[in-house]
């Protein structure tokens, strides 16, 4: 860029400089994204007289931390359901997803295009089309109100992740894999040993993204499971609403502690995320 | 069923491309039995588990088994009885076209203008885009509940506030004139951060020389926006349109959490619909009839905005 075309990009707006515009766009917009989650939050600390009170204060007089301990004690053997259903989904995933993405990467078999052309087109598919064959499936095999038909189907299907994942192996040097070969590796020796191992961003974006909607799944759980012992967070949260909380302020410290682990999990992994998001913007 | 990221739907443009010869030693039926090992979970996990019950639900939408009884063969009645004598299919796909359209426009609209804030080098960038990104990792029933609480008539945030100025707000979720709009405000707050994600992506990726070329031969800033950016960022806002387009369509949690469907309908979609079809009145065959409906919908809409893709979708960068 030359010193002229810098001092013309750069020209503030009239008087007012271009950054303090900016800042106080994005600190307006910010206030605006963040205050349901921070009144969900000031709430979930207030005594119970102070939640209704009008007109609403923001900070609470004394923060109830006892809330929490009230919400979380009622939550936690849903919150060990959707920490179990998780971990499957991420692991088993990522098993299969990388078999997969390798496979289609790397490997050369009998109809692999048409293979890969189904799996992108069942992208298309509403699952509402195949619900009520897929519950009847389910109730033969016995699964209603067990916690399967909210993993095994999950794993076996991950288009996006194959998809991701495929990209991810296109993009390791073939010198690596030939190399390993010279060496006697078999092909699943190589995939595990070499080309998994170049892969683990791809991964961690898979695993986040899967995390995430595991974690936040309203529909399977809502169809699938019958038995509240067996209900993930989300679930347990609407099942709150009616049966244990009749208090707003129990109801929104329920809320924040649902919501914590994905948004933890998000400021961790930011990185990741982001990469899985764009990756799924590109085309194939 | 997640709502995370929609898988892309954009074709397998590279399959066809010829591939690098390589000299294996591998016989190719080894290759072959080495190849399906790998993909073969995923390919018949999508032929048992979604293509499978594709092809059933198609049978099962032209009889009316409830799950228990012994299906009877109705031919289209299912079909006919959708489109001429059900109440609530119209007003539901009246609403979902509304939400659709609302939540696209808006959701890719606001996304772009968030990615051209969030690409500026200001100190402290990423945690506006954090901020930004954040109501989407979050679940529908927990935000759901806030938002009901915020949007409560007397006692919520939005009317409060509204009384100390004087104004006596609408009655948001529980007024059928308002109760759309109001599960949109909430849809386009969560749904805003993945448009704004891969916008901020496909902004960061032009080519600078273009835009100093631009500003050189004296084009504004606005100008250099619509002309130079704007261009270049059509295969996003392509892409967008489709996956928001399918992610709308089928919108549920938050329905089902504020409102179902009520009141007196206003809010009710064509998912919502389907749902009460199948799992609260039993009518499994009608249900799969919606379902296909749907399908169906989806399918000509994308397959039109396909169609209508060259005329102003740029590739050439």
């Amino acid at each position: 860029m030359t010193t002229e075309a810098i001092r013309v990009y750069n020209r503030p707006p009239r008087h007012i400089p271009r950054r303090v515009v900016i800042f106080a766009v994005l600190i307006v917009l910010a206030a605006v994204f963040a205050m349901p989650l921070l009144w969900m939050v000031s709430a979930s600390l207030k005594p119970e007289n102070e939640v209704l009170k009008s007109p609403p204060t923001f900070i609470p007089s004394t923060a109830q931390w006892a809330n929490y301990s009230q919400a979380g004690h009622g939550l936690l053997p849903f919150f060990l359901n959707s920490c179990k259903l998780a971990a499957l989904n991420v692991g088993f995933l990522l098993v299969f997803a990388s078999m997969a993405g390798y496979g289609f990467a790397r490997l050369n078999f009998a109809f692999k295009n048409l293979a890969f052309a189904l799996l992108l087109s069942t992208a298309m598919i509403p699952s509402m089309v195949y619900l009520v064959p897929q519950y009847m499936l389910f109730r033969e095999m016995g699964w209603i109100d067990t916690h399967y038909p909210l993993w095994v189907p999950n794993v076996l299907t991950p288009v996006f992740g194959t998809f991701l994942l495929r990209q991810a192996f296109r993009g390791v040097p073939i010198e690596l894999e030939e190399a390993a070969k010279l060496d006697g590796a078999s092909i699943f020796g190589t995939f595990w040993r070499i080309m998994l191992p170049q892969v683990k961003p791809a991964l961690a974006a898979v695993g986040a993204l899967t995390f995430m909607g595991s974690w936040n799944d309203l529909f399977g759980p809502l169809i699938f499971l019958n038995s509240t012992r067996l209900q993930t967070m989300p679930i347990a949260l609407a099942l709150f609403k009616g049966e244990f909380f009749t208090q707003t302020n129990l109801m929104m410290a329920a809320a924040t502690l649902t919501i914590l682990p994905p948004l933890l999990l998000f400021l961790v992994a930011q990185k990741y995320f982001v990469q899985g998001i764009t990756m799924s913007g590109l085309k194939g | 069923m997640t709502n995370a990221v929609l898988p892309t739907v954009s074709p397998p443009a590279d399959v066809d491309r010829p591939k690098p010869k390589r000299r294996t030693k591998v016989k190719p039926k080894r290759q072959n039995l080495a190849g399906w090992l790998f993909v073969g979970p995923v390919i018949l996990g999508v032929l048992f588990f979604q293509l499978a019950p594709v092809a059933a639900s198609l049978v099962v939408s032209l009889t009316n088994w409830s799950g228990l009884n012994k299906p009877t063969f109705l031919g289209l009645d299912n079909y006919k009885e959708l489109f001429t004598a059900d109440d609530t299919f119209w007003p539901s796909l009246k609403n979902t076209v509304i939400f659709t359209l609302a939540v696209v426009v808006l959701t890719i609209g606001i996304g772009l203008a968030l990615a051209v804030l969030c690409n500026q080098k200001v100190k402290g960038i990423g945690i506006f885009r954090t901020l930004y990104y954040s109501p989407a990792v979050t679940n529908v029933v927990a935000i759901g509940f806030v938002w009901f609480w915020l949007y409560d008539p007397d006692n919520g945030l939005f009317n409060s506030t509204l009384k100390t100025i004087g104004i006596h707000g609408p009655a948001w979720l529980s007024d059928a004139k308002t109760a759309l709009i109001a599960v949109i405000i909430v849809a386009i707050w969560q749904g805003v951060g993945y448009p704004m994600v891969i916008l901020l992506a496909g902004l960061q990726s032009i080519d600078q020389s273009l835009l100093e070329a631009a500003t050189v031969d004296g084009a504004s800033a606005w100008r250099r926006f619509w002309s130079v950016v704007v261009p270049l960022l059509t295969p996003s806002l392509f892409f967008l349109t489709i996956t928001q387009f399918i992610t709308s369509f089928q919108v549920f949690g938050i329905i089902y959490v504020m409102t179902s469907g009520g009141p007196n309908n206003a809010t009710s979609v064509f998912i919502f619909h389907i749902y009460e079809a199948a799992f609260g009145h039993g009518r499994l065959g009608y249900a799969s009839a919606m379902g296909w409906v749907l399908f169906v919908i989806v399918g000509v809409v994308t397959a039109v905005q396909w169609r209508l893709e060259k005329r102003w979708v740029h590739y050439d960068n």
